[in-house]
């Protein structure tokens, strides 16, 4: 039973190798840049959507089909998120957003298919986005406010003494934004995919005990079909809040006083 | 008491902390189904900010849970 336990499905494996980088040519020196699952999951949600967004915006008619109301109401619902959150100001992030969103979103979604990997049950590439965020909200505020951009730190209406409290406090929450953010869609999906696998190991750990066993397997059966449910609720909520907090993120970049 | 066992230990008091987490969601829908059920029109719009408020509570559990997996299968 090798491939049964709950963490075999996050290994990553290599469908072609691309190249490698220094080593002495013996197997298993050097950078190996392969072609793997991972990418090849990430490669499949950006041409699911691109795919989806171009046939839906293909007729451009001004009442909507199925298809182009399914992407408007997509639309919809980021820009007015962002907006609420960052403002008009902050709409100029909106393909930033939206492209975070989709791309989380199909990813988690992606998941869900049996036997398929989930490219973000991987720390490295929820970091890699979160990074990719805050580097934006830090560059763009610094570009376009200078230093009085680190008044996001000093909140107003502070006394001086508690300032020196204050400062660090806010610096410390500020740097802990990426790794929060990261770790929450990492933690919930990784999370909610070795749940469903323990639970389906049980399922098949109870078949193979007779008949007895086939009546106590439809317990954790029934748990699975609910964990499943609960994951979809899962996958759709994190891509939510990824996007809910990189709006929110963003806000502080575009208007940096509290 | 050898490393192994301490970390089946440390893994099994790690997931104590979802109880907080736990505390901290139940509070979050129970305060929005008091404010639902007072003013029932107005709670559609802040259906927003109960999913944001429930996934941000709920983060800390899942690094509750995160803290138990890393003792068990990457140290």
């Amino acid at each position: 039973m090798a491939g049964t336990d709950p963490i075999h499905q996050f290994v990553i494996q290599d469908i072609f190798p691309i190249a490698t980088i220094g080593g002495d040519g013996t197997p298993g020196s050097g950078m190996n840049i392969a072609f793997t699952n991972s990418a090849l999951y990430m490669v499949l949600s950006v041409v699911v959507i691109t795919g989806f967004l171009l046939m839906a915006t293909s007729r451009r008619s001004v009442i909507p089909g199925r298809m182009q109301l399914v992407a408007e109401m997509g639309y919809q619902f980021i820009a007015n998120m962002l907006r609420s959150s960052a403002g008009t100001e902050g709409m100029k992030f909106f393909p930033f957003v939206f492209s975070l969103f989709a791309f989380v979103l199909m990813g988690n979604m992606f998941g869900m298919i049996p036997y398929a990997f989930t490219f973000t049950s991987h720390i490295i590439v929820t970091f890699a986005l979160a990074m990719l965020v805050i580097s934006v909200v830090f560059i763009y505020g610094v570009m376009r406010h200078g230093l009085k951009f680190f008044k996001l730190f000093a909140p107003a209406g502070i006394p001086t003494p508690i300032l020196f409290i204050v400062v660090p406090i806010e610096i410390v929450s500020f740097l802990s934004r990426p790794i929060s953010l990261s770790v929450r869609l990492f933690g919930n999906i990784l999370a909610g995919h070795i749940t469903l696998k323990v639970f389906t190991g049980f399922v098949v750990t109870l078949g193979a005990a007779g008949f007895l066993g086939w009546m106590g397997a439809i317990l954790p059966l029934f748990m699975a079909v609910a964990l499943t449910a609960l994951e979809f609720l899962v996958a759709a909520v994190q891509a939510y809040v990824f996007a809910v907090l990189t709006s929110m993120y963003l806000n502080d970049a575009v208007h940096p006083s509290h | 008491m050898d490393a192994e066992a301490a970390k089946f230990i440390g893994a099994g008091i790690a997931t104590l902390g979802m109880a907080g987490a736990a505390l901290g969601v139940s509070s979050i829908f129970s305060n929005f189904l008091t404010g639902a059920l007072r003013n029932p029109s107005a709670a559609p719009s802040q259906v927003g900010n109960l999913i944001f408020g429930f996934a941000v509570t709920e983060a800390l559990g899942i690094f509750s849970f995160l803290v138990a997996l890393i003792l068990l299968f990457v140290a």
